[in-house]
């Protein structure tokens, strides 16, 4: 329990460290940026909007940093986060819980397909040694290094195309309204096979290579070799001594490599004009819609910090060292 | 941005760390171990492919066959003699865009690697030296920006700068992608400082910086330089996907630009596959050569990793059996002696033994 | 007495070909019914090598590249154990020949309860045993080892060293094997932890009747709880005779280097001298009798002939064998 709320004590410092980060990215702005948005809007800012902006950009003279500071968390807990200037007038909280779903579906659950399958290969290619599983690493090597993007190009190119089962782009069929119904969530499923087979492709090598490692560590372990001494199954050995230690720190791993995965991913919502955080994100920086970019960011950041809390729950559950004290 | 982390190097787990420790490197074998490196074909494979890129990276502005910004009549031409890797929607020619853009992304690169590596060089082995107080504030800092996603980060840092020039890319690469190393560092540092002739130096009144530099580093170098590695892979593939995106347009030519304008021209739906795949390749085997350099540094560090060599063996009667834990291979069963080693007949005098022939194993 | 286990010419190596080091060589030992066979030499001599040869739990890149090793089940045939498949060898392993392993410490799993470590053997050895029966048999271990039964469900990380290797021990008996091998199992814990465990396995051994291979490089402790010492250097046995022999009148010189290197228990006192030099290198293993360049009795033909394990010409001749130039052999073991 103890361990437990350190982690919770860590991830609360974390947003909190990230969400003044946030704070301070558009005071780093050089010039006058509000001016150039007032030009770029001709008439359709109304003053409480450009106040707003006078407010996130830190250029209300009359306010202290810190003052500035504060009125930035009391906007943030009513999830103020400002007004869009890309999908002006909506405010960025409305446009991003619109695209939030999407990306969590499909980041979220191939993330979790990749390191199960992933993982489940390490095991085999690090417990038979030597096989035809060793020969599988220079190709996981080669697709770990290319861009999770530019594999999402190639397969639209190779994929795509007026017959074939695949989308290009898009969530779902421009001719549907989003609903939870029949028409609708085959065609999103449609939509996010492409996508998601690439992230798969791209992301699976990585945990096949470092639970491969791990197998390989541990495999040399005594109570390996006790576990053979003791008769068991090749199975049972396999699965029950060896891949169980092995999985633990390949879950620390998958915890901290979430960040950069997200990263990955975000790109491959772009090439495909997938509807959520990524493609948002590259519109908002093609209009230099900095509340926007911000709210992406944080709304990112939180999600990462969330999924790790699960992974340490998960390692949690899986490790009795770190359940009891000792 | 696509990297996990895999090096067993970097699974050093606070609690679990003695799962992953290199097996201790000894500072006096150092140079022999060195030579063995280079005698894996992995090392070697990665180290000149490696080598070609740096050599395209110096000479590559200079021998591009055409200007890669000019323009010609040959619009999104295929491969051909005159364009080895085609044309783009201005006449470009893609072989030199790609020659020419070798150079940035090794720039960005190695500097983003070393910064961020002289950063986790720094953080790391201070915390894990030192302890304490310093040790909890620099690891909550690195934790923090671990688990900060940092490509998006660096996507909005980058935008908010403008225009970026490749020495500032690489700085904000360096200062966002440090985290990782410093922990397996200090991890490293930890386990190190522990071993006996740390504590002897230490117990001895030896110098801070003396034992850092002269009894840690060297230990460190295999770890420091697989993180260098790590973070050049990294960085290599944030700067394509920051240009990819278009903020880093005006820093020149770079891998991530090529796509950046194949992907706005819409070069797939005109079927100009030469547009993306080169730069895209360059950018696999690039990561492939860096990877079989940190895969060799693995091996090199845990020999356990190694690959094992022979795995099916032929026994004594003719048939063939597998190396594997848990059940040794038996190559001959029979109890036939190997070493024939003979009795001596007693020498009733007891005195000197007869010297028969023998045949030493 | 009746032959258990017979080792004959075991040869174990490390590698291949040419590469290969030979780390068990030629080696000939019966084990009886019901004795304690102590193995004994510096690290290195090979005599773990050998206990993990002769089940086939060497690690990759160890190999058996020549030998026997009989069991004698208590009805049935005596048959080889190296030649058994895969299957009938997993099946072999800890119901007829347990081992507790050297480092006990790692050698439960840390992620699994102790319970579930002691009944996945039952379970893997006795399908058809009830989940019951199953349960209360471990407790029943646990008891006979002295751990309250009520650490069941504890994690190997919440038991002392001590309390671990017993459970180890308690877990090499639940099947009752004929024989436990018993790989340096107490080097890990204090004197007297040492001792009441021993003496305790010791007391099981005569009520259970289970025999014991005891590989320690501690002498001394041989001396006290083994009836007959076995003596390796480089690989080979150099002197086998009954324990009290040893400790009265070992013959080769290494046997008696060992020996001056440990206080003894009980007994007359003696000077500790040891054994000048270092135990040699497997891979460049000195000619003839590889103990020769330590040797302070060394003579004409030790540097170029390896003397062979026989029965010396000494008056309890019949009940020994030594390897040495010094004592001309009779007639060869094995």
């Amino acid at each position: 329990m103890k361990y437990f709320l350190q982690r919770i004590a860590f991830y609360l410092f974390t947003a909190w460290a990230a969400i003044t980060l946030n704070f301070f990215i558009p005071r780093l702005v050089p010039g006058d940026p509000v001016q150039s948005l007032i030009a770029k809007f001709r008439g359709q800012l109304s003053t409480e909007a450009i106040n707003s902006l006078y407010v996130l950009f830190g250029l209300d003279d009359d306010k202290g940093l810190w003052a500035q500071y504060i009125d930035y968390w009391k906007q943030l807990f009513q999830g103020d986060l400002g007004l869009s200037f890309t999908f002006f007038p909506s405010p960025v909280s409305q446009i991003i819980s619109d695209a939030l779903p999407w990306t969590v579906l499909l980041v979220g659950i191939t993330t979790v397909i990749s390191f199960l399958i992933g993982t489940s290969l390490g095991v085999l290619a690090g417990w038979r040694r030597g096989s035809w599983t060793d020969g599988l690493l220079p190709v996981t090597t080669f697709f770990s290094s290319v861009p999770y993007f530019w594999l999402g190009i190639i397969a639209i190119y190779l994929l795509t195309g007026p017959d074939s089962f695949f989308p290009s782009s898009g969530g779902f069929d421009s001719a549907l309204i989003p609903a939870w119904d029949q028409y609708f969530i085959p065609s999103a499923l449609q939509h996010s096979l492409l996508p998601a087979l690439t992230i798969l492709i791209s992301s699976v090598s990585g945990w096949i290579l470092s639970m491969r490692n791990m197998m390989v560590t541990v495999s040399s372990e005594d109570y390996i070799t006790v576990a053979h001494a003791k008769g068991l199954s090749e199975r049972r050995v396999a699965v029950s001594y060896a891949a169980r230690n092995a999985l633990l720190p390949n879950i620390s791993g998958f915890a901290l490599s979430l960040g950069f995965i997200v990263g990955g991913t975000l790109l491959v919502e772009i090439v495909f004009s997938y509807p959520g955080l990524g493609f948002i994100l590259l519109q908002a920086l093609g209009a230099k819609d900095y509340p926007l970019m911000q709210g992406i960011f944080l709304v990112i950041t939180i999600s990462v910090l969330v999924a790790n809390l699960v992974a340490d729950l998960a390692y949690l559950l899986l490790d009795p060292r770190t359940r009891k004290d000792g | 941005m696509t990297t996990i982390p895999t090096s067993s190097t970097a699974q050093v787990i606070p609690g679990q760390g003695a799962m992953a420790q290199p097996e201790s490197a000894k500072p006096a074998k150092a140079k022999r171990r060195r030579f063995l490196f280079l005698r894996n074909a992995k090392a070697v494979i990665g180290l000149v492919i490696l080598g070609l890129y740096v050599l395209f990276a110096i000479i590559g502005p200079w021998v591009t066959p055409y200007d890669p910004d000019a323009r010609s009549n040959d619009l999104i031409q295929a491969p051909s003699a005159d364009h080895w890797f085609g044309t783009t929607h201005l006449g470009q020619d893609v072989f030199s865009q790609v020659l020419d853009g070798t150079r940035s992304v090794v720039f960005v690169g190695f500097l983003a690697g070393t910064i961020a590596t002289v950063l986790s060089v720094i953080i790391g082995i201070t915390a894990g030296y030192l302890g304490g107080r310093t040790d909890d504030t620099l690891s909550a800092l690195s934790n923090v920006f671990l688990v900060i996603p940092a490509i998006p980060l660096m996507i909005i840092i980058t935008s908010i700068l403008e225009n970026a020039s490749n020495l500032l890319i690489a700085l904000v690469i360096g200062l966002t992608s440090w985290s990782w190393n410093a922990r397996v560092l200090r991890a490293q540092t930890l386990s190190l400082r522990r071993r006996d002739y740390i504590e002897a130096s230490r117990a001895t009144g030896e110098k801070t910086w003396r034992i850092v530099g002269f009894e840690l580093l060297p230990n460190l170098t295999a770890v420091i330089a697989s993180g260098f590695i790590g973070t050049v892979i990294f960085a290599v593939l944030s700067l394509i996907t920051l240009a990819f995106i278009g903020i880093v347009s005006n820093a020149g030519w770079n891998w991530g630009t090529i796509l950046f304008w194949a992907q706005g021209q819409q070069a797939l739906a005109q079927g100009a596959w030469w547009w993306f795949v080169p730069a895209g390749l360059a950018i696999a085997f690039l990561g492939t050569a860096l990877s079989l350099i940190n895969f060799a540094i693995d091996e090199f560090v845990s020999p356990r990793l190694r690959s094992m060599g022979k795995t099916k063996l032929k026994t004594a009667s003719g048939g063939t059996v597998r190396m594997r834990i848990g059940f040794t291979p038996v190559l001959d069963n029979s109890a036939a002696p190997h070493t024939h080693a003979k009795p001596i007949p007693i020498n009733t005098g007891g005195a000197t033994p007869v010297i028969r022939e023998t045949a030493g194993s | 007495m009746e032959p258990v286990l017979e080792i004959r010419n075991l040869n174990v190596d490390y590698g291949l070909g040419d590469r290969a080091v030979h780390a068990v060589r030629d080696v000939n030992l019966t084990l009886h019914r019901g004795e304690v066979l102590g193995l004994a030499g510096e690290s290195g001599s090979g005599k773990s090598t050998l206990a993990y040869g002769l089940t086939r739990l060497l690690a990759p890149p160890g190999v058996i590249s020549g030998g026997e090793v009989i069991y004698h089940p208590e009805q049935g045939d005596p048959y080889d154990v190296l030649g058994l498949s895969d299957n009938a060898l997993r099946a072999f392993r800890w119901a007829e020949t347990a081992i507790v392993f050297q480092g006990a410490m790692n050698s439960l799993n840390p992620v699994h309860k102790i319970s579930t470590q002691l009944t996945d053997v039952l379970k893997a050895h006795d399908p058809k045993m009830s989940d019951h029966s199953r349960k209360a048999r471990a407790r029943e271990m646990l008891k006979l080892v002295g751990i309250s039964p009520d650490r069941m469900d504890a994690y190997p990380h919440q038991l002392s060293g001590g309390m671990r290797q017993r459970v180890m021990i308690g877990m090499a008996l639940i099947l009752q094997p004929q024989v436990v091998i018993m790989d340096e199992p107490t080097t890990a814990l204090d004197v007297v932890m040492q001792r009441q465990i021993l003496g305790q396995l010791i007391e099981l051994r005569e009520r259970l009747g289970f025999s014991v291979v005891f590989i320690t490089h501690d002498l001394s402790l041989l001396v006290e709880f083994s009836n007959r010492i076995a003596i390796m250097y480089g690989g080979r046995i150099v002197e086998e005779a009954p324990a009290a022999t040893i400790y009265r009148d070992a013959l080769h010189p290494y046997s008696r280097g060992l020996l001056s290197s440990f206080p003894a228990l009980r007994g007359a006192r003696r000077e500790l001298t040891g054994i000048p030099g270092s135990p040699p290198d497997l891979a460049g293993m000195p000619s003839g009798c590889s103990f020769h360049p330590r040797c302070p009795k060394a003579f004409e033909p030790c540097p170029t002939h390896i003397p062979v394990l026989g029965r010396p010409g000494t008056p309890d001749g019949a009940a020994r064998s030594v390897a040495c130039w010094l004592h001309p052999t009779e007639q060869p073991v094995g």
